[in-house]
């Protein structure tokens, strides 16, 4: 695509790109080509040298326990709290759709969770379910259930999932409920005179028709759980216990500020980066689809 | 039956069925803000002694001025400052970078074009948290930490708005700028009096999301800034625990997380339609 | 208020060339329409005179001066785009005045001439409102009024009006002719109806990829076509053409005769087949076929009975109505 008309000059645009280029080649190309470099070498334990191991530090990482196991983790963290916040976002969209007056009303009422930062989400949830002052830990007491996610790893895991969906639930909404929206409603009807119930319309019409929404939904929702998560894990569980709640992004960390071990950090850096193009790549392929829809 | 709308059926019944619904799934997303407003408007004893009161009590005052004016290592006055300020930086200091760009990238031809548009594209890919650790290191080496530039520059290294506004100058007529040029209108007279007026609802649209988007940052903040003064709030929460066995002060970290979340959420709240355009736009 | 010369030019894009040379001197207050199918390189044209478009060979003269390095700006044009190009947040007023403001030109100054502009175009009440608060007609005549206040040498259009609907078209027609005529300027006007090049132009520039096939006065244009694409383009219902050896002549010359210039009579030189008749009140239209499966189309006076459809008849025509063009389409 180009423009028909262009302005004449050449500095003008040069001196126009200048900022961009400039923010762009310091604090994003140079440290990701030194994530790449950094990822070849293993510093000594002085930090005063580093050794070249080629591969090594990813073949370390690839056999390492830990590591692999963090790959589980994510997996498992990431499609849980898809699944969990994209499950309640259509579950309300769908809801919300069927009314003929108030959905605004709802929508403003949904939306705004939004704002609430992955960090102070998982303060709010971890308030909740605090072993000595939680509410619910309390409630939970009473009914003979005894909530430790401080040491139970599955309740930690239940927990860090149910903060991070509940935040992302608004974003699904709004996508959810203008898919929704955007379905010709004499479609709708059209089933319906022809007798298709409720959950058959849905079945046979809605749910194919909301496809593109939803698959786009879910790869966003993937790198949201990959990634922006960090906030829930470190202010709940600090990736505890037993590293049961380390994700990737979680691990980088741990591993490069708290652990200094920079040649790991970097190369799992680099693993992250692999991920993220893939996803990336997935998204646009997908886009590219839905224009030609 | 031209009011017809949704899934076809609900009268009587149904309706009140699906307005339960809703209202449940409100419920459980207020809930825990809820909690956290009762939470700051009580004393410690309270909560400590469970279960906490499901509803307000009246040390509202006491619990947010000792927050703002003292908190827990820096006030939170001063967090929200610098909240605000960096939120602020971002947001503007993107949208800045990127309109003057993306009018390069359309309206001009100039050597290395192609180049430069593939490479701010590969920027699209990487969050910072992927490449944290020399991330780190440059901002250390230019003496940037504790420094809202420290804070804003690496924020601001993503090309997301500059494809935004390119997707949106390729929309505005080709006629707009050859009228401009037929007027007398220079590049930078035509960027300034036409494309700039023509662009603010996107401009507004990108503003709500880039400043949630800033004021929402935890990781980086947590790594550059170790001096308290220079906390933003998001990330000053955590540090309001206390290490070991000590117990929290609950009424003024949730007063604190109660205005960490004020801000933003009258953004979105009140720029509804604007957010929810931005939103749309920059997922396209 | 200046004449206009047009030396040669050309204009090519890599290596297609898409105007292969067209000279014209266009009179002081002259108003000339460039008229061609789409793709013909008529706004290519007048967007090089306008300085939009680089000039690949020739001069361009506004005025006696060359300008084919100027800005659209130093060139003393005004222009008037197909989709009119108003600035969308700017008011009716700060659409006009926005040539001036950028030149300088003194506020009292510019409010008077936007004035009398609005005053000439109507516009009067509407200079608070913005563009989008305007219907197509308005729309067309802020547009009409942004180059009037600059008080341009040359005005250019480009198909002005080719976004309004048929009944505005024809109402705008006259009103622009008349106020160039009234302001007195010379005029370059692009459109692709020849209608509207029939009844506005002065003299038309009957364009046909990249090369001018004619220069002329409307009436001239139609009586003597330069080409077969002329005779084709020009005139509705178009020319009739049969090739030679339908009438006996040459395979290679083509004959073509106007609808109005054939009659249907016994003392025949063509037999054709009546396929329909449209009768539209004034006049009616009769469509026949001929041996080798060609058409021809008759406009004939509606007072005169209509031949029944499905029958064989006559047609005949004076030899001063025929036009013979050679095979490279060029009229002998």
């Amino acid at each position: 695509m180009e423009k028909r008309v262009t302005f004449k000059g050449i500095w003008l645009p040069l001196l126009l790109v200048l900022p961009q280029i400039l923010i762009t080649a310091i604090f994003f190309f140079y440290p990701a080509g030194q994530a790449i470099w950094q990822s070849l070498f293993i510093p000594d334990p002085f930090g005063l040298s580093m050794q070249w191991v080629g591969l090594g530090n990813f073949e370390y990482l690839l056999s390492d326990r830990y590591y692999r196991a963090s790959f589980v983790t994510t997996a498992v963290f990431s499609i849980l709290v898809t699944v969990v916040s994209m499950g309640v976002a259509l579950y309300l969209a769908i809801l919300a759709d069927r009314l003929i007056k108030g959905s605004g009303t709802y929508r403003t009422l949904l939306i705004w969770p939004y704002a609430v930062a992955p960090a102070v989400a998982g303060v709010l949830w971890l308030f909740m379910f605090n072993t000595r002052v939680g509410v619910v830990t309390w409630y939970l007491g009473l009914l003979g259930y005894d909530w430790n996610h401080v040491l139970n790893e599955g309740e930690a895991m239940g927990l860090v999932v149910v903060a991070s969906a509940w935040g992302r639930i608004s974003y699904n909404f709004l996508f959810f409920l203008a898919g929704l929206q955007a379905i010709p409603k004499s479609v709708i009807e059209a089933a319906a005179i022809d007798g298709a119930h409720f959950w058959t319309r849905f079945r046979t019409i809605v749910w194919p028709l909301l496809s593109p929404t939803t698959f786009f939904l879910l790869v966003v929702n993937i790198i949201y759980a990959f990634f922006e998560t960090f906030g829930v894990i470190h202010t709940i569980t600090s990736g505890g216990p037993q590293q049961a709640t380390t994700i990737l992004v979680y691990k980088v960390y741990s591993d490069g500020f708290v652990g200094q071990d920079l040649g790991s950090s970097a190369a799992q850096s680099v693993i992250l980066l692999f991920i993220v193009s893939i996803l990336t790549v997935v998204q646009f392929k997908f886009i590219e689809r839905r224009v030609h829809y | 039956m031209a009011e017809h709308t949704g899934m076809v059926e609900k009268r009587g019944a149904g309706l009140w069925l699906t307005h339960l619904g809703l209202i449940i799934g409100v419920a459980f997303i207020f809930f825990p803000i809820w909690l956290a407003f009762v939470a700051s408007t009580v004393s410690q004893p309270e909560i400590v002694r469970p279960p906490m009161p499901l509803w307000p009590g009246d040390q509202f005052f006491e619990n947010y001025s000792k927050a703002l004016t003292a908190g827990v290592n820096a006030p939170v006055a001063l967090m929200l400052g610098n909240s605000l300020f960096m939120a602020l930086g971002i947001a503007i200091g993107k949208i800045a970078i990127s309109l003057l760009s993306a009018f390069a990238i359309v309206y001009f031809k100039f050597p290395g074009k192609k180049l430069f548009f593939w490479l701010i594209f590969l920027t699209l890919m990487l969050p910072v948290e992927v490449r944290i650790v020399p991330t780190y290191e440059v901002i250390a080496n230019f003496g940037m930490l504790n420094s809202y530039q420290g804070l804003i520059l690496p924020l601001i290294a993503s090309a997301t708005a500059t494809f935004l506004f390119r997707q949106f100058f390729m929309t505005v007529p080709d006629e707009l700028a050859e009228a401009a040029r037929v007027d007398g209108a220079g590049p930078m007279r035509f960027f300034f009096d036409i494309l700039l007026p023509m662009s603010r609802t996107n401009i507004a649209a990108l503003f709500v999301i880039l400043f949630i988007y800033g004021w929402n940052q935890y990781l980086w903040p947590l790594l550059i800034t170790t001096d308290p003064d220079m906390n933003t709030i998001v990330m000053g929460i955590k540090q309001m625990f206390p290490s070991g066995d000590d117990i929290a002060d609950w009424p003024v970290i949730m007063a604190t997380s109660i205005l960490a979340m004020v801000p933003p959420v009258i953004v979105v709240v009140g720029m509804q339609k604007l957010f929810i355009r931005g939103l749309v736009e920059s997922e396209k | 208020m200046a004449t206009l010369t047009l030396n040669n030019v050309k204009k090519s894009f890599g290596k297609t060339d898409v105007i292969h040379g067209v000279s014209i001197d266009v009179q002081d207050g002259e108003f000339i329409v460039i008229v061609g199918p789409s793709g013909c390189g008529k706004s290519t044209l007048l967007r090089m005179v306008a300085g939009l478009e680089t000039i690949t060979d020739g001069e361009v003269q506004i005025g006696g001066r060359r300008v084919n390095e100027e800005e659209p700006m130093a060139r003393d044009i005004a222009m008037v785009f197909q989709n009119y190009a108003l600035y969308p947040h700017m008011s009716v007023f700060d659409n006009m005045a926005y040539g001036l403001k950028i030149a300088k030109v003194p506020r009292s100054e510019i409010e008077e001439r936007v004035a009398q502009a609005a005053k000439l175009l109507q516009l009067e009440p509407y200079l608070q409102r913005k563009p989008r608060e305007l219907s197509g007609g308005q729309r067309q005549r802020v547009a009409m009024g942004r180059a009037i206040v600059r008080k341009p040498a040359v005005f250019l259009f480009d198909e002005p009006l080719s976004n309004l609907d048929a009944k505005l078209r024809v109402q705008m027609r006259l009103e622009i002719r008349a106020l160039q005529r009234e302001l007195g300027v010379t005029a370059l006007y692009v459109t692709h109806d020849q209608v509207e090049a029939m009844t506005m132009a002065d003299r038309m520039i009957v364009m046909n990829g990249g090369i001018a096939d004619q220069i002329g006065k409307p009436l001239e244009v139609y009586a003597n076509p330069a080409t077969e694409f002329v005779a084709g383009f020009i005139g509705s219902p178009p020319t009739n053409f049969m090739t030679g050896a339908l009438l006996g002549r040459s395979a290679e010359t083509k004959i073509g005769v106007r609808p109005e210039h054939i009659t249907i009579s016994d003392a025949d030189r063509l037999k054709a087949r009546v396929t329909y008749c449209e009768a539209l009140g004034a006049e009616t239209l009769v469509h026949l076929m001929v041996a080798d499966g060609s058409k021809i189309t008759v406009r004939q006076d509606a007072s005169l009975p209509l031949p029944e459809e499905g029958t064989e008849v006559g047609l005949t025509w004076a030899d001063a109505d025929e036009m013979n063009f050679d095979a490279t389409g060029k009229r002998i």
